[in-house]
Formats: C-alpha cells, sequence, structure tokens
C-alpha cells in the first residue's frame, strides 16, 4: 500500500505530464461510490509499482480546467500518460486485474 | 456439516479458508449483508463476493429517508458501510470478487471468478444469489457514444462536475426525482423528461420537486436521440401522443428508468420470469436445491432496502434449515 499523492490543476503540469516514468491519473470526486470502491485498489498497485508507475489522483470537481482540458464529465476515469501523452484511457470502476493487465501493456510498449 | 475443522471467525486475511463453506453469498447489497449477519451469527462458514463496493444499489443514494432507525435520513454511503461493519463483526468473511459463473451440476456447487481458474473456484454447499439490479439503458442512438461525456446513470458521482451548467433527468420514480433533487443544488436548471403525465416517485418528494425553483418538467415525453459533438449538446425527445420532436439544450443527461437484474452469470437451469428476474418458491429457493435468492434480483420482489434486507434474513433461515437437512 501506498499513498497516492493529489495532484490540481497547478501541479498537474510538473507531476503528470513531464514525470519520467508512466502516471495513472485517476480522476475522482467526493461522494462517488465507485471511486471510493477504487480508492484502495490503487493504493495496493502504488505500493506494488512504485518506481515503475507513478500514481495520482485529480478531484475533477476542483481541478476544473484539468478536467476540462482531457473531457473528464464522468468519475472515476483513469488515464495513462507517458512521456506527456495519453498512452490509454478507461470510464469507471476496474478491477485490479484489469488495471494491471493494462499498466503492463503501456509499460511493454518500451 | 456445520462445524468443520477449519474456520474463519474474524473474516481478516490470514485466517484459513473452509475446504467448502456452508454459503456462498453472491451480491453485497442490502440483502446479501443482511444475510451474512445471521450466518455468521449462527457460525455458517460463509463468504460473501462483492464485485465493486459493499451496499450495492443503496451507496448510489444521496440520502435514504425511508430505512428505518434513521429518523434524520441517512447517506447511501454511510448506510452501506455500517451494515459492511456489521457483517465483519460476526464472523462472515466479505471478499471484492466478481462471480463468472455457478457449476450447479455437481455437489458441492463451484462459484467460478472473473480473473482466476478452477483451483480458485469456492466449492459452496448452498448459495444465495443477491446481486440485484443495475440501471436500465435507454436504448437511443447517442446513448452509448456518450457514456462518460454526459450520459450517465450515477447523479451523486458525475454531478458536482455539472456545476452551474443545465442537466436534464430521464423518469419519474423515486430514483429519477431522488436524482432532479440532487443535481437542483449543483446544476442551473434540472429539467425532468418523464413518459407520462404524472409522477411515479413518493408523493413527498413529488412535493419537493415542484416546489423546487430550479426543476421543470417535460411531460409525456420520450428521449428519441442524445447529440453532440466531444460532450452532449442536447437531448431530443418525441411526444408520446402527437410524435412532435423537442430538443432541450443540455450539457448532461441522467438516466434513472428502471433497472434490469444482474444475472449474467446465473446458469440457464436457473428459472427466470419474462423480465429475466429469478423465480423462487415461498421459501426464497430457485429452481435448483440448494440455490437461494433474495432482494432485487429475485422475480416479484419490492425493489426497496428494507425489503431486501428482511429477504436476505428469510432466505438465510431457509438455507440453515436445507443445511440441517442435508
Amino acid at each position: 500500500m501506498a499513498a497516492v499523492a493529489e495532484v490540481n490543476d497547478a501541479t498537474f503540469g510538473q507531476e503528470v505530464l513531464e514525470a519520467e516514468e508512466p502516471v495513472l491519473v485517476d480522476f475522482w470526486a467526493p461522494a462517488c461510490p465507485p471511486c471510493v470502491a477504487l480508492a484502495p485498489v490503487l493504493e495496493k498497485l502504488a505500493g506494488e509499482m512504485a518506481g515503475n508507475v507513478r500514481f495520482v489522483k485529480v478531484n475533477a470537481a476542483e481541478a476544473m480546467a484539468t478536467a476540462a482540458k482531457y473531457g473528464v464529465q464522468a468519475v472515476p476515469t483513469l488515464f495513462v500518460f507517458k512521456g506527456g501523452q495519453i498512452a490509454d484511457s478507461v470510464i469507471g470502476f476496474q478491477p485490479e486485474d484489469e488495471i494491471r493487465r493494462r499498466l503492463a501493456a503501456v509499460t511493454e510498449e518500451g | 456439516m456445520m462445524a468443520p475443522a477449519e474456520r474463519s471467525p474474524g473474516g481478516g486475511p490470514g485466517d484459513a479458508r473452509p475446504s467448502i463453506w456452508d454459503l456462498v453469498i453472491v451480491g453485497g447489497g442490502a440483502a446479501g449483508l443482511a444475510c451474512a449477519i445471521y450466518a455468521g451469527r449462527a457460525r455458517l462458514d460463509t463468504l460473501l463476493l462483492e464485485k465493486m463496493l459493499p451496499g450495492g444499489q443503496i451507496v448510489l443514494s444521496d440520502i435514504i429517508e425511508n430505512y428505518p432507525g434513521f429518523p434524520d435520513g441517512v447517506s447511501g454511503m454511510e448506510l452501506a458501510q455500517r451494515m459492511h461493519e456489521q457483517v465483519g463483526r460476526f464472523g462472515a468473511r466479505v471478499e471484492t470478487a466478481t462471480v463468472a459463473g455457478i457449476e450447479v451440476s455437481e455437489r458441492p456447487f463451484q462459484v467460478r471468478l472473473e480473473g482466476k481458474g478452477p483451483e480458485d473456484a469456492p466449492r459452496a454447499r448452498s448459495v444465495l444469489i443477491a446481486t440485484g439490479c443495475s440501471p436500465r439503458k435507454l436504448g437511443v442512438p447517442g446513448e452509448r457514444e456518450f457514456f462518460g461525456r454526459g450520459v450517465s446513470y450515477c447523479a451523486t458521482c458525475d454531478g458536482p462536475l455539472f456545476s452551474g451548467k443545465r442537466l436534464l433527468v430521464v423518469g419519474g420514480g423515486n430514483t429519477a426525482i431522488d436524482e432532479a433533487l440532487f443535481l437542483a443544488k449543483i446544476a442551473s436548471k434540472v429539467t425532468v423528461v418523464h413518459r407520462r403525465d404524472e409522477l411515479r416517485a413518493d408523493r413527498i418528494l413529488q412535493e419537493r420537486a415542484f416546489a423546487d425553483p430550479k426543476v421543470e418538467f417535460l411531460w409525456s415525453h420520450v428521449p428519441s436521440e442524445i447529440v453532440g459533438d466531444d460532450a452532449v449538446r442536447a437531448m431530443r425527445a418525441k411526444h408520446v401522443v402527437s410524435g412532435e420532436e423537442t430538443e432541450v439544450e443540455v450539457a448532461g443527461v441522467f438516466i434513472a428508468v428502471g433497472e434490469v437484474p444482474q444475472t449474467g452469470f446465473v446458469p440457464e437451469a436457473v428459472a427466470r420470469d419474462a423480465g429475466g428476474y429469478l423465480v423462487t418458491d415461498g421459501d426464497f429457493q430457485a429452481s435448483v436445491p440448494g440455490v437461494y435468492v433474495a432482494g432485487d434480483v429475485r422475480s416479484g420482489a419490492y425493489r426497496q432496502i428494507a425489503v431486501a434486507a428482511g429477504e436476505g434474513v428469510l432466505a438465510y433461515r431457509s438455507i440453515r434449515q436445507y443445511l440441517e437437512e442435508r
């Protein structure tokens, strides 16, 4: 388990777009049940993959500029960024195995 | 039979797992959780499998006002968490997993899990199916295309992303009016589109909706298309009699037009009614002995939290009797 850092409009560029490693971004909102269900799954994976994949979360109801830029209109929405580019995205709660599979696909592309 | 050597009294990780469970409960809504409380207290080896978050559809409610014991109402999340905690106290084990199928041609039953092989399939002397329902789709053009880009089935989830926007709710039941009232706190205006000229929702919710200056109604209309570019721009709806089409410009369409039972994993041998709900006898037993059904997924159920909890308890009573007789 590892904490998933909160990123906002001001820090998104540095923490996500300029990151060396691939970044999984969890757009979430308060009082969103599937977001609550997803949080411990991401914390677990963040712990396992520390050093290889960075995990961050963005409150889509507050970081509205970032949410709008990436067209986020539902939560949770997950993005994987690699070298500042969107490598993958998916809307809604995902089981642990599905997130693993998607991250493996992105990190194995080299 | 009910006292195998291995037991999981705490239900926590690391406890020994029985090779055969007395009871596997599929679905962690009110029915499944209530059954798990009773089964745990009876010291049945009980495993409850939930695919997402214990509480089921309960957690999607902003506020629940008709569940006894909460005079000021209770948020869906809190009620679900309390039920989940109560299960944990009495020893039933709760795990996150999606059930892919149940092998009912052999005893004990085998409960196959998505992403796991047959060697990891829990074996069970009895099974309770309590998977509830998922939101019904409208089935109009644009609905699938714009899902997550303005089309939503969860106002509490996605509503806060539409602050100050014009929104639309489709439906006329309790869920639809609950959502309209919740969204009215966030949006600039909420239009409720309903196929009838009156609501099916509880009168108290109707009174609130009619009194809310931000909620307006488009009566006797059925949606025909959701349109937009990158995101939803408008919804078109037809009058049920004249067929005349109206376009409502909105940023978000929240759909609450009823439910469909979640039975994709249930074997063919288990009988359904015409609507796909699972048929039981008076003891909550399905057409396959040892398989029980409770809550919203059951044919004839009155789909309310208090009823689902009660059905979970009644199913428990029958399951215990079934296990004792075998």
